[in-house]
């Protein structure tokens, strides 16, 4: 099996533009790598709780966002899909909320 | 009869029905995960003392682990960009260096779960190690799942190159979502798990 076998027209602005997206999957590749180390390098300052926490969340959320945004190509993605992802993170969140409106005594909501 | 919309875009979505249909599954997996980090969080706030994951888990073992699946992303993603390019050998070797990184996951969280069994450790001991069973456990479940769809492809599933290259490449983005999915999981899992 040979790439001569391939159908469709490649014009040589396609292959610039993916040679563009390999040099971004790297660079974000580096990045990934260096927020790993971060990651658990801030493990070992022995930070109370929740700021370790904050911390850890925040530097996961870039991370989850760079895999998310280029390797998902979610920067570029059409509408449907991101009306299909804000309902998700809309009930993502709800359950997420779901054990802090019964642990902090519902927020009011709670008997 | 053939099934539509697999190359050529629905004019209502801009999109094809397989991205349209893997991102729906995509969202299912966020609540089946989500489910489970809202009991993670419900049972460590409810806990009186809760352990701090590098007290009982090994830390450097699943930071290579982290590596490992992140990296396995990389060639992933080349590998479409490969196809993307026409060059399927290249693929070939994107794809199989993705089916092996998945291997080796699983090979080390083998060797980590045989380490806390012969200490004892079991889901039933405690409900820090019930969670972190039950997530890896599903975890692994769906790297060994991708890791099946992305050998189907690397294999017997490459005919298609032949005879419809461009449902062939829509076919492997697909399973790259899912696989950047499973690695998108792990990288809140893991400090999740892990190191707080």
């Amino acid at each position: 099996m040979t790439s001569d076998h391939a159908a469709g027209s490649m014009t040589s602005d396609h292959a610039v533009d993916i040679d563009k997206h390999v040099r971004v999957y790297i660079t974000v590749f580096v990045a990934l790598m260096v927020l790993t180390i971060v990651t658990v390098a801030i493990s070992y300052l022995d930070l109370a709780v929740p700021l370790a926490v904050t911390v850890a969340m925040f530097v996961a959320i870039i991370k989850g966002s760079l895999v998310a945004c280029y390797f998902m190509h979610l920067i570029s993605e059409k509408k449907v899909i991101y009306a299909v992802l804000a309902l998700t993170i809309a009930f993502f969140v709800a359950l997420l909320a779901l054990p802090v409106l019964t642990t902090n005594n519902g927020f009011g909501f709670a008997g | 009869m053939d099934i539509p919309y697999t190359v050529e875009v629905r004019r209502d979505t801009g999109l094809t029905n397989g991205k349209i249909g893997i991102w729906l599954f995509l969202a299912s997996e966020v609540m089946l995960f989500g489910a489970l980090f809202a009991s993670y969080i419900l049972i460590r706030v409810g806990a009186p003392s809760w352990p701090r994951g590098d007290t009982i888990l090994d830390v450097p073992l699943a930071t290579f682990n982290t590596i490992v699946l992140i990296s396995s992303s990389v060639t992933m993603v080349m590998a479409w960009a490969s196809l993307m390019r026409r060059r399927f050998g290249t693929f070939r070797i994107y794809m199989g260096a993705t089916i092996l990184l998945g291997l080796v996951f699983l090979v080390v969280k083998y060797f980590e779960y045989g380490h806390h069994l012969s200490l004892g450790e079991y889901p039933r001991t405690n409900n820090f190690l019930a969670i972190y069973y039950t997530m890896t456990g599903l975890h692994m479940l769906h790297v060994f799942g991708g890791m099946v769809v992305n050998a189907y492809f690397w294999g017997p599933g490459a005919k298609l190159w032949k005879t419809n290259p461009e449902w062939f490449t829509n076919r492997v983005e697909h399973s790259g979502l899912f696989w950047h999915f499973v690695d998108l999981v792990w990288i809140f899992l893991f400090p999740t798990l892990y190191l707080l």
